[in-house]
């Protein structure tokens, strides 16, 4: 390995040294077409926190499935301290002491704390020794939870405090946690670091699967680093810069992204909002209140601002799931759209992107050329030709945006669900894009999306403007907005402000913004 | 015997049909099984139960047998649904019925004859009481023994590793599955105690209620069983009142036509089903009741993935 990088100054103690606990040596596993992982070798040392780094679709979760038991690789074994093991199943897993806090939690919903804990364990205490033992281990390790709460009515920190807890009362010596902290605020997310910094001191070893890279900078010992289903390099996370552990993930550096100069006199307006007002749906959403807006051909025009100030509703309103009171409140490419609905609005040249891809902009159980369908309908006169569907047609669509997107599945034509979520977000995107929309209006558009998958959506997005689209880009991404964007206004409390040059507006100012309306309110 | 203490046995001998071939269903339903076979199932245990109860001269024999015939009918269900993993809802139909067809062809040589009944139980002085005692002191066995599962139940599913399991597996199977618990056994265990619990109401009608057999005797109870499920929110102690209560609007409308009460028997025929939609609507507001007690997974299908 290359390291030739400096040492970084934050030095944690440095890899613990011993024999390993778990060794994987040559893990290849087929799924029909796709080989998710290919001869991998993986080591894990006690008291380690090991990390696993991978963009989406790297093979990081079958690897775990396989170490768990969920899965049987098609070739190559697993050592657990030194001896050849077979693991079966999850639990000939946590016989062996190995645990798992999935990304996903597997808890069931309508079962309190301890019964999800006594459900997975092997021993069968009494539900009273349990909750004693529960509560001993909770308040010990600084991860609070009350044995009869049900498991539906816990916060999505609390749910996971519950996995974790479960797992340590198996008293497992390897502890396997699928990206962790993705669904954590900041203030869970460091609770959590100070919970694995004291298992790791005791000694139990952690495989922590992540690509967040501050992350496994600050607390892993060691990461293994996964690239198309291969290892591609080993390293002291410390010592490197998540500037390199990111160009060993995406296999190249990170593209800068290309953003040609805009060529502002000639642009035409293709999105034009004036006055759009709409009182709130329900009681915990926001009022619009007298927005304006206008994206010329070619511009990226971002919007910022924190959640719940109204983009949920100014994205419902532009796309049409909501109508205007006014047709020309809305107009798209020239077109009074305000009273129009999704699928007209579609006609005249819009496209959208909601924020949530799983459910609203895609069908989870529905094949990818399924969801091609569903926005393509009435704008593909091959897809639908005299009311008939020709999946042939929608197949051909959904190949040439996978391919064109990098959309990494393992069969053909497999079901939304069946993605991650990197992966399905550019699918969601491509599908839009791949129709050359004259105005795209889309909302977070890189949203749990890892680096290389972002910066692929974004340079679409750029090149989308750039041939004389205009989009309009939702975001709570502060970063993504000031990358891409060649105006920015925000939004607050449902108010809009006046779109600034983003090479001319600070950070500090959209800050002010942000929280602006809300002081004015105080004002009254 | 006064009227009031007529009209109680009634209520009470009307409802235990009910309250076993719900409680059946709640078990499995509690495991994410929807089976609309109720029907079939009773109906066979009837007619089943009532011919080796009248072949034999043993009314216990018939009772047995009437057991082993509802499951066997939820055992063809439960090999369909879980095995085949074939549509829940239209199987459970097409067993519902099978069993009406099936229990009338065999049902021919025993209609029109009357076969043994079972006692009632006679304790000394405390069935001797004054209306307690023929309430609740000289029931037949039957009767205690529904009360009995109702605690039984409510205490397997509740305070048992087992029941905890099977809730489990009906709260979400794949969770189930990966923690290693086999979801199609436990799921095939439960329809098999619906089925044999459904299989005993239908015989209480054709053994124990009335000691012959009808075709179609059953007369659409297994579909209030079902109601009542919901009714009770599945929760069997709860399934108990609604029981009682269902078996006294039946029981009730009988009266207001005996005395001439101009309500149409339609309506009051149609009263448990009314109830359990009123009653639903109003349960459906709390969210928190709803959420913990329905089986999220209740009609779902399970295909192990590997």
């Amino acid at each position: 390995m290359d390291t030739t990088v400096a040492p970084s100054v934050n030095q944690m103690s440095g890899r613990p040294t011993g024999e390993p606990t778990l060794e994987a040596i040559g893990i290849t596993k087929d799924f029909a077409t796709l080989r998710a992982n290919d001869d991998i070798n993986l080591s894990i040392r006690p008291g380690e926190i090991h990390a696993l780094l991978g963009e989406n679709g790297a093979g990081k979760s079958t690897l775990v499935k396989i170490l768990y038991g969920a899965l049987q690789p098609t070739s190559g074994e697993i050592r657990w301290k030194g001896k050849l093991v077979v693991i079966s199943n999850p639990a000939a897993a946590r016989r062996l002491g190995i645990g798992m806090v999935f990304q996903h939690f597997s808890l069931f919903e309508a079962l309190t704390v301890a019964e999800n804990i006594a459900l997975a364990l092997t021993a069968r205490p009494s539900m009273s020794e349990l909750k004693a033992k529960i509560r001993t281990v909770s308040a010990e390790y600084g991860l609070p939870l009350n044995p009869d709460s049900v498991v539906a009515d816990l916060s999505v920190g609390e749910r996971q405090r519950v996995e974790i807890v479960r797992c340590l009362l198996q008293e497992p010596k390897l502890i396997i946690m699928d990206e962790p902290t993705s669904v954590l605020t900041p203030q869970e997310a460091t609770d959590l670091f100070v919970t694995l910094k004291r298992l790791s001191s005791e000694g139990v070893s952690i495989l922590y699967i992540s690509h967040r890279l501050e992350e496994v900078r600050a607390i892993c010992h060691h990461a293994t680093i996964l690239r198309h289903g291969k290892v591609v390099g080993e390293c002291d996370p410390q010592r490197e810069t998540a500037a390199r552990l990111a160009t060993l993930m995406v296999g190249a550096e990170l593209r800068e992204l290309a953003t040609p100069p805009l060529i502002e006199e000639t642009a035409w307006v293709r999105l034009a909002v004036r006055d759009l007002s709409l009182p709130k749906p329900t009681p915990f959403a926001v009022d619009l209140d007298k927005v304006s807006l206008t994206v010329r051909a070619g511009e990226i025009v971002g919007i910022a601002g924190i959640a719940g100030n109204g983009q949920d509703e100014l994205f419902a309103a532009l796309s049409g799931e909501r109508l205007a009171r006014d047709s020309k409140a809305i107009v798209f490419n020239g077109v009074a759209s305000g009273l129009l609905d999704i699928t007209a609005r579609r006609k005249f040249g819009a496209a959208f992107v909601p924020e949530e891809r799983l459910g609203h902009g895609a069908v989870p159980r529905l094949s990818l050329s399924g969801n091609i369908l569903l926005t393509r309908h009435s704008t593909n006169d091959r897809i639908v030709r005299g009311g008939v569907v020709f999946s042939s047609e929608a197949r051909e669509v959904s190949d040439r945006v996978s391919e064109e997107f990098d959309v990494r599945k393992g069969s053909p034509d497999p079901e939304a669900t069946a993605l991650s979520g990197g992966n399905l977000q550019k699918f969601v995107v491509g599908r839009e894009i791949d129709r050359h929309p004259g105005v795209l209006v889309i909302c977070q558009p890189t949203w749990g999306v890892d680096a290389g998958a972002a910066t692929t959506i974004r340079q679409a997005l750029v090149d989308l403007a750039r041939s004389g689209s205009a989009v309009l880009m939702i975001s709570q991404d502060l970063d993504e907005i000031l990358e891409i964007s060649d105006r920015v206004a925000v939004i607050s409390k449902g108010q809009l402000s006046e779109p600034r040059d983003a090479s001319k507006i600070t950070r500090e100012e959209i800050g002010l913004l942000m929280g602006g309306a809300g002081e004015a309110a105080h004002a009254h | 015997m006064p009227v009031a203490e007529a009209i109680i046995l009634t209520i009470i001998t009307a409802s235990i049909p009910l309250l076993l071939a719900a409680l059946g269903e709640l078990v499995a339903e509690r495991s994410g099984v929807l089976n609309l076979g109720v029907e079939g199932m009773m109906i066979m245990g009837a007619v089943s139960g009532f011919a080796v109860s009248y072949s034999t001269g043993s009314p216990l024999l018939g009772l047995v047998a009437a057991m082993a015939a509802g499951a066997a009918m939820a055992a063809l269900f439960g090999f369909l649904t879980l095995v085949l993993v074939a549509n829940q809802v239209a199987t459970g139909l097409a067993l519902t019925l099978l069993g009406l067809g099936l229990s009338g062809l065999i049902g021919v040589p025993f209609a029109g004859v009357s076969g043994p009944r079972v006692a009632n139980v006679h304790i000394p002085v405390l069935s001797d009481l004054p209306f307690f005692g023929p309430i609740l002191f000289s029931q037949d066995p039957v009767v205690y023994l529904a009360i009995a599962l109702v605690f039984g139940v409510s205490w397997f599913l509740f305070r048992t590793r087992a029941g905890l399991v099977l809730r489990a597996v009906g709260d979400n199977h794949a969770s189930a599955h990966a923690l290693g618990y086999s979801v199609i056994r436990v799921r095939f265990l439960a329809v098999l105690f619906g089925g044999a619990c459904a299989g005993l109401g239908g015989a209480y009608l054709s053994i124990v209620y009335t000691a012959q057999w009808l075709e179609n005797m059953t007369a659409g109870r297994g579909w209030i069983a079902l109601a009542l499920v919901v009714f009770a929110t599945w929760l069997p102690m709860r399934l108990a009142i609604g029981g009682l209560l269902f078996g006294a609007v039946g029981i009730l409308q009988l009266h207001a036509q005996a005395f001439g009460i101009g309500i149409p028997s339609q309506f009051l025929l149609s009263l448990p089903y009314l109830t359990t939609i009123v009653v639903l609507v109003i349960i459906s507001r709390n969210q928190a009741l709803m959420r913990s007690n329905t089986p999220a997974c209740l009609g779902r299908s399970f295909v192990p993935d590997r």
